[in-house]
């Protein structure tokens, strides 16, 4: 990345990191307060991003809905990386018949599509936000852990790891010293790549209302509800999915640049 | 005297360096090639070599001047692409150095080779089959129709070859062709390539190895730093050379080179700091003891038997040269001496105590005595080590502590292997590849072990460079009596290097004995077939 491009991708985390933590900061409104009065107003000084069918300013619910959706985005992509490292070490490190198991087994769940596997696993669980979680953060695991494996595998296999065993290093210093650094980088990248695509996957489910439930404001569910009055009132669908693209967008190209770095 | 097929006078390529700086990869260089005659090009990596080579069809890349370039009969420095690819198809044809990447792995060999013929398909694929005849592949009508991956390394050089000749090409340039093969292979595909002179062809051929080039070139032009240092015929650069980087170049090959006579001669004053070094048989302080012994060390892969029955023994301070081709079980007899692969059955012991089988917990106590060296330096390195990261890493026993005793023992160890101490802050990646090889034999001799298996160690060199490394590992050998598991394919290599031989072929050990007599009365037929392939040097080397 260029010296601006950094400066950019700074500033553009800094925002993203207080609109989640202290959305008050940037816009001090409440995002359920209803003026029925105001409502379906076009963008304007006093309303940047217009207003919805309630009267409820779609500004104050973008930024408040940062940390919502961003809350699914890193609790789902957690909880698929974690499920994957576990996976992914007990496939690498186990005798052979364990690691060809799980591996089939994670091979028939990577051939089923992320969304179609998250819709899967929310008509067991029911619509909602930890629901939602769970059902992205289940549907990428599979991913994940084959990647991990694979990594794994090529590192302990690879002359690195042969030079520290003949130099008589054991197990426990050549995982710390080699193994754990030379994944880490690579985890890193994976996250925040997922974290962009969870974001999108979270916001999917939401619109299909198998999110987070209104009135809440959370950017899947604004466009969800913001489409009966597309022909007329635009900016509902539009603000709510620019925010989309921005944070699935800058967590892309973050994690794309720390790939670029660790290679 | 016919006339000259390719007339090339002060040729220079140049490319755009960094920011506003050129780098000038050939600088005026000039030779003709003649039909039925073969010209060699030598050089090291960097040498301006491989892109004099492709100047001559039209592949240089970067800013090509010429006084000269003229290619059967065609004024060719301003030749348009559309003209350069009529040349290239037909009368000039190269032969890449790449087998294994250069062929369509998807696609049976008789298209790639066939392909561009302006034949109906049926005749293409009889052409192709015949270009795979002339070449001498076995069974041509069956492998015509197989791919790339089914063939061996030799066969797919040869369907290059045969790719090459589809077009009744007049000029062939070979680059590296025979860079990737084994002994054998390399005999074979030379002895293709002078078949093609005696047809006619005018063939340039291009190599790092004086060795190989000196078979079948009919002339020589050395070349360095991208101008030519000496050009004449063959036996007068070998016999008579009169620039000092040749007589550097022919004297670094080390084919009947006796053992610890160095190999560099650094003609210009150098700064290898080895003179007065003790470098004798007297000198060395070998002993009857066994440094390893290996008995009956078999391992299958499956239905493949990759070793088979190997036993062998390695005398303290002495070296034990291990040849055979590729796939013949070498590395793989390295790693259970190393106790990197379990083998199925038989036992390795060093100095007396049993290191294989044994648990890796039981084996560290001896993991200090038995250190290796691998044909990929880089690649046995961690990417985020620094070379002092790398020392210390492998002097604390894996601790990262930071004591300025063990950063005083890696300079110690650079000084060894003669690097400077200037590389301890850099990355392995930025070194060259001598630089990286150094080390590697560095890291390796911090435990200070008494054996080192070394797999292919100089094998990704250049010859110089190869010269100056086994300089280094004799040196070690004489100082510290180390004894040495020496695995190549290179027989040249192997009979500088070697007290005892033991050639290997399909996984087993046909023969086994004194360097001497291995290389000058071998008894098995493998052996004897090994030995005939490997280049002669028919010269006097006394000078």
């Amino acid at each position: 990345m260029t010296r601006t491009g950094k400066f950019l991708a700074g500033v553009f985390v800094a925002l993203i990191a207080v609109a989640a933590l202290f959305p008050s900061l940037l816009a001090p409104g409440s995002p359920l307060a209803v003026h029925p009065a105001e409502a379906f107003e076009s963008p304007s000084l006093r309303h940047p991003f217009g207003t919805d069918e309630s009267g409820r300013d779609i500004y104050t619910r973008v930024v408040h809905g940062t940390a919502d959706s961003l809350t699914i985005g890193l609790a789902a992509t957690g909880l698929g990386m974690g499920i994957a490292v576990v996976l992914g070490i007990i496939t690498a490190f186990a005798p052979r018949w364990i690691d060809s198991v799980i591996l089939r087994g994670l091979e028939v769940l990577y051939a089923i599509p992320t969304l179609l596997m998250a819709l899967i696993i929310i008509a067991f669980t029911g619509p909602g936000t930890t629901p939602a979680i769970i059902a992205v953060g289940l549907s990428t695991a599979p991913g994940y852990a084959r990647l991990i494996r694979t990594h794994l595998r090529t590192l302990v296999n690879s002359e690195m790891f042969d030079a520290a065993t003949v130099l008589g290093h054991s197990t426990w210093r050549k995982v710390r010293n080699h193994l754990v650094p030379n994944t880490l980088t690579t985890l890193l990248a994976l996250v925040t790549l997922g974290i962009g695509q969870a974001v999108i996957w979270a916001s999917a489910l939401s619109f299909l209302g198998l999110g987070t439930p209104p009135p809440a404001p959370e950017w899947g569910a604004m466009l969800a509800s913001g489409r009966t009055y597309l022909h007329f009132a635009w900016w509902m669908t539009v603000f709510p999915g620019l925010a989309i693209v921005t944070v699935a967008a800058g967590a892309t190209l973050l994690g794309r640049s720390v790939t670029r770095r660790s290679t | 005297m016919s006339q000259a097929a390719v007339e090339v006078k002060n040729l220079s390529v140049s490319f755009p360096g960094h920011g506003k700086s050129v780098i000038e990869a050939v600088k005026n260089v000039s030779f003709k090639l003649t039909p039925g005659k073969a010209l060699g090009i030598v050089g090291e990596s960097g040498s301006g070599k491989s892109v004099t080579a492709r100047a001559l069809l039209g592949l240089a890349g970067g800013q090509v001047t010429a006084d000269v370039l003229n290619i059967l009969g065609t004024d060719a420095r301003k030749l348009p692409d559309a003209q350069w690819r009529e040349l290239r198809g037909g009368k000039v044809a190269m032969i890449l150095q790449d087998a294994l990447n250069s062929l369509d792995p998807l696609r049976p060999i008789h298209r790639e080779i066939a392909d561009a013929l302006p034949l109906a398909r049926k005749a293409r694929k009889h052409a192709a089959v015949e270009a795979l005849r002339r070449v001498e592949m076995p069974n041509p009508t069956v492998r015509a129709d197989q791919r790339s991956p089914q063939l061996s390394g030799g066969m797919r050089q040869r369907a290059l070859i045969a790719q090459a000749m589809i077009g009744n090409p007049a000029v062939v340039v070979a680059d590296e062709a025979t860079t990737a093969l084994d002994t054998r292979l390399t005999r074979l595909v030379l002895d293709q390539l002078h078949e093609l002179t005696t047809q006619g062809i005018a063939l340039a051929i291009i190599s790092h190895d004086l060795a190989q080039i000196a078979q079948v070139a009919d002339e020589i032009i050395v070349m360095r730093h991208g101008e030519i240092v000496e050009a004449g015929l063959t036996d007068q650069i070998l016999e008579r050379p009169s620039h000092d980087y040749t007589k550097q170049l022919l004297a670094a090959v080390p084919a009947g080179v006796p053992r610890f006579v160095p190999l560099a001669r650094e003609v210009s004053q150098g700064a290898t700091p080895q003179a007065g070094l003790p470098r004798s048989e007297a000198s060395r302080k070998a002993t009857d003891e066994l440094a390893v012994e290996v008995t009956g060390l078999s391992k299958t892969f499956g239905d493949h038997v990759a070793v088979d029955d190997v036993s062998l023994s390695i005398g303290k301070g002495a070296t034990l040269g291990l040849v055979g081709e590729s796939g013949s079980g070498k590395t793989t007899t390295a790693r259970m001496i190393l106790g990197l692969t379990a083998p199925d059955t038989g036992t390795v012991h060093i100095f007396g105590e049993q290191f294989t089988p044994a648990k890796e917990i039981e084996r560290r106590a001896l993991r200090d005595r038995i250190g290796a060296i691998y044909q990929d330096p880089l690649a046995s390195f961690d990417p985020r080590y620094s070379v002092s990261q790398i020392l210390i890493n492998a002097l604390s026993q894996g601790t990262t502590s930071r004591a300025r005793q063990y950063r005083k023992r890696a300079e110690e160890l650079l000084e060894t292997v003669e690097l400077d101490s200037s590389v301890l802050s850099r990355y392995p990646r930025e070194l060259s590849g001598g630089q990286r090889q150094r080390l590697a034999i560095a890291r390796a001799l911090a435990p200070e072990p008494d054996i080192l298996i070394l797999d292919e160690p100089v094998s990704a060199l250049d010859v110089s460079v190869q010269a100056t490394v086994l300089d280094l590992l004799d040196r070690i050998q004489l100082e510290t009596a180390t004894s040495y598991l020496f695995i190549t394919h290179d027989l040249a290599v192997v009979e500088h290097m070697s007290d005892t031989i033991a050639v290997m072929t399909n996984g087993q050990l046909v023969e086994t004995g004194i360097a001497e007599q291995i290389l000058n009365h071998p008894r098995h037929t493998y052996t004897q077939e090994l030995m005939a392939a490997a280049p002669t040097w028919g010269i006097n080397r006394a000078s």
